[in-house]
């Protein structure tokens, strides 16, 4: 797996309204899981919907439902941007 | 046989609408308490129906039965110990793929009757969802009923048809209907082959489930195995397990836990495709526009502390009104035992201990009462998850998460309540950090203390000490947030990764029956501990009775009586009122010195005066003391003992700060005495809200000690380093 695609990047740097795919999901332990099993699995496409108005939560809309994560977690997922 | 009783538990996602339907079929028939040993909250309603018992346990909301949360562990366990005769599997019909997961899950376990609820069947077709519902139902060989939980729509076919599953003889089809890629299917079939000598050992777990978290590595199922096998064969068997592990790692270059979770939104999205139908229809979201500006940049802040502070308002203003009239009540009362009893002792326990004891718990229940319906309405609402997606970054600084922000704030208030409202927080340590700090931010029983002492000692400043009084509060709770995230409380936080679940208008009903949860909870745990509290309280500073008094006070009153009869014949009628109120007046003066040296006297005052050393080095001196002591019952009761021992009347008084100013208080120790009162033991009340919700003698102890030892160091800076610096 090379994650150094071009368009390849960590979810922490996806701006507002931005599409991205997932590539692959790091980390470890329970907030990998956690983040798995809430359906962020590879290939599952997402949209930044928004970032906390101290930037950091962040907000982001999978599978038709909206998830928060900390931008120090987003930065576990790596992503391709789409469109 | 009269009545045939049938268990059914309800699980899904949080959000899924769950609790909505439990509160439609139980009603107020429901028993609100902790799982054993945790403080998960357990709810179970019984009620008589089709001529069933039925006891409906409403497991807590989780995404996975993965054993990682507390929740996840309760929910399972009890799907797997007790065995209850349906499960009912609350599906959110407009989150259908991620709804599933769990769903799957439930049906791989092939112990119990499963059950599927579609759920809110309404908001998806409004979405545009189409779900075959039958195709569902095939694909997992489970059936599927949908329900319209908030407008009670099909519960009652529901309840039939989960009563049909439980009386029918037929066991859960054996087919398996969940099916992984074929290397995991062999190593399945692997596990299963070693465990099928010892299906009959005692706690052993349905085979194929067995061998599926045997390759998840699943501590809780290894510990059920180590217990249930002879040693030889657990060994052979974990071996086995660790082997395949091995190599399903090499093969996908992944965790096999991580490969299954893969594999089984690979299933489901397999599912999604035969049953999910979605016709694109344009339409406003409005929840979405909602929180466009509930969390907006430059709004979301100013609205959010908007409804803190109506909230805190609503709380405690309002609350004030039923809060006096309560009073009003409880004083009442004791006026009229007052008058109606004979002086005895038994009068002073009943008025003094028990009445003024138990008086100062239910005075409180306005505020929980209104303080719970305001959460309950942020959470039914949805805006609860909102306060913690804003407030986040800055609780993580402290090592909190963002849901800690309302209990801390409600803190200023009154710790009862503030405490009880940690249960939002879902993971474990981040409640029990937030119970453990919340007693430092200053609760409005402490304002009345600090008024007397700052108003006396700084004048003009009093203001702005006291402001630093709370900003010394908050920075330790800081502190101590920080302090205990590095060592008692550590670990990994919690991940943060939350649902935001859409904005829904709450139901009355609900909203009335989470208030009166908490309020049941709180009066009648509370009003047993709190009653005997309050007679120790009482009885230590009651007795003993018999000790010398400086002078005969009954013989002297006499006096004083004779010497105004004896005036008031002389006087003139002019002089007649003047008079009067001069022999009140002495009298009273009187029988508060009678008081003050009673109290003195007391087993409290002999405390008082014994540990007087450990005061001393903070400037406190024993009358100090006693009155600190005396404040665990409640803090209001500081000001009113340092009023009887002064023997003086009424709590902040100009009799009261003359009397300060005389017994050799200081700018400086009145100072430490109240950053003392700031941070020690919290009250009674709190005490046990503590015990109650940290679910252990130890965390309560811990924070008696805790914020004791922390209160003293402080106290012992600030008045020594004062006069080092040369302040007095």
């Amino acid at each position: 797996m090379n994650h150094r695609d071009i368009n390849a990047t960590r979810l922490s740097k996806v701006v507002e309204g931005q599409r991205a795919r997932i590539v692959a999901v790091g980390g470890s332990g329970a907030l990998r899981r956690r983040i798995l099993e809430m359906g962020m699995t590879k290939g599952t496409e997402l949209l930044v919907e928004k970032y906390a108005p101290l930037r950091d939560p962040m907000e982001i809309i999978v599978k038709g439902f909206h998830i928060s994560l900390r931008v120090e977690e987003a930065s576990e997922i790596t992503v391709e941007i789409v469109e | 046989m009269a009545h045939a009783e049938i268990t059914i538990a309800l699980a899904g996602n949080p959000n899924s609408g769950k609790t909505t339907i439990f509160n439609n079929i139980t009603g107020t028939r429901q028993k609100v308490g902790n799982w054993p040993g945790v403080t998960v909250e357990k709810k179970e309603g019984r009620i008589k129906k089709f001529g069933y018992d039925l006891k409906i346990i409403d497991l807590p909301g989780i995404y996975s039965l993965a054993p990682f949360s507390i929740e996840e562990i309760v929910a399972r366990d009890y799907i797997l110990d007790e065995c209850p005769d349906v499960v009912i599997d609350i599906i959110d019909a407009s989150n259908l793929e991620r709804s599933l997961y769990l769903a799957t899950q439930l049906r791989e376990i092939g112990r119990s009757n499963v059950l599927f609820a579609l759920n809110m069947s309404d908001v998806a077709h409004a979405r545009g969802y189409k779900i075959d519902s039958a195709k569902l139902s095939e694909l997992l060989d489970v059936p599927v009923l949908e329900t319209i939980g908030n407008k009670n729509q099909g519960v009652a076919a529901l309840l039939q048809k989960a009563i049909e599953m439980a009386e029918s003889e037929i066991t859960p089809s054996k087919e398996r209907k969940v099916r992984y890629s074929n290397d995991i299917e062999s190593a399945i079939d692997d596990l299963v082959l070693l465990l099928a000598p010892h299906l009959n050992a005692e706690g052993l777990y349905e085979p194929r489930w067995t061998s599926v978290k045997l390759l998840e590595n699943d501590q809780v199922v290894l510990n059920r195995l180590k217990a249930a096998l002879p040693e030889n064969p657990f060994a052979i068997l974990q071996e086995k397990a660790a082997s395949l592990r091995e190599i399903l790692q090499q093969r996908y270059n992944e965790d096999p836990e991580i490969v299954l979770t893969d594999e089984r939104y690979g299933f489901i999205a397999g599912i999604m495709k035969e049953v999910f139908t979605t016709s694109p229809r344009k339409r406003i979201d409005m929840s979405r526009s909602i929180d466009k500006v509930l969390t907006n940049r430059f709004v979301g802040f100013p609205i959010f502390l908007f409804f803190i502070w109506a909230m805190f308002q609503l709380t405690f203003t309002l609350g004030a009104y039923p809060m006096d009239w309560i009073d009003a009540g409880v004083a009442g009362l004791s006026t009229l035992l007052g008058r109606a009893l004979p002086e005895s002792l038994l009068k002073d326990l009943l008025i003094n201990g028990i009445i003024a004891g138990v008086g100062s718990v239910i005075v409180f229940l306005p505020n929980i009462l209104i303080l719970f319906f305001c959460i309950a309405l942020f959470e039914d609402t949805g805006y609860m998850s909102r306060c913690a997606f804003l407030m986040d970054k800055i609780m993580h600084l402290i090592g909190l998460h963002g849901k800690s922000f309302i209990p801390m704030l409600m803190g200023f208030g009154c710790n009862v309540p503030a405490i009880m409202a940690a249960r939002t927080l879902e993971s474990e340590k981040d409640r029990l950090l937030t119970i453990l700090i919340t007693p430092f931010m200053s609760c409005s029983a402490k304002l009345p203390v600090y008024i007397v002492l700052a108003g006396t000692f700084f004048g003009p400043r009093a203001g702005s000490v006291i402001f630093i009084i709370y900003l010394v509060g908050i920075l330790i709770a800081v502190v101590s947030g920080r302090l205990f995230r590095t060592t008692l409380l550590r670990g990994a936080d919690a991940p943060f990764v939350m649902e935001l679940p859409p904005y829904r208008v709450p139901m009355l009903k609900s909203l009335l029956i989470h208030m009166w949860d908490r309020s049941k909870m709180f009066l009648r745990k509370m009003g047993g501990i709190i009653l005997i509290g309050s007679i120790i309280i009482w009885a230590l500073s009651v007795f003993p009775r018999t000790f010398h008094y400086s002078r005969d006070y009954p013989a002297a009153l006499a006096r004083l009586e004779a010497v105004y009869a004896q005036k008031a014949a002389d006087a003139g009628p002019g002089e007649k009122a003047v008079l009067k109120t001069e022999r009140q007046d002495r009298r009273l003066e009187m029988q508060r010195a009678m008081r003050a040296e009673e109290t003195a006297n007391s087993f409290m005052g002999m405390i008082g005066r014994t540990i007087a050393p450990v005061f001393a080095p903070i400037g406190i001196d024993w009358r100090g003391g006693v009155s600190l002591l005396a404040g665990f019952v409640a803090k209001e009761i500081v000001v009113s003992t340092l009023g009887v021992l002064h023997a003086v009347d009424e709590e902040g008084s100009e009799a009261l700060r003359q009397a300060l100013v005389k017994s050799g208080m200081t700018p400086l120790s009145a100072f430490s005495m109240m950053i003392f009162v700031l941070l020690y033991i919290p009250c009674i009340a709190t005490v046990v809200t503590i015990r109650r919700e940290s679910n252990s003698f130890r965390w309560m102890f811990f924070s008696i000690g805790y914020t004791t030892l922390v209160a003293w160091i402080m106290s012992f800076i600030v008045y020594n380093g004062g006069r080092l610096l040369g302040f007095s």
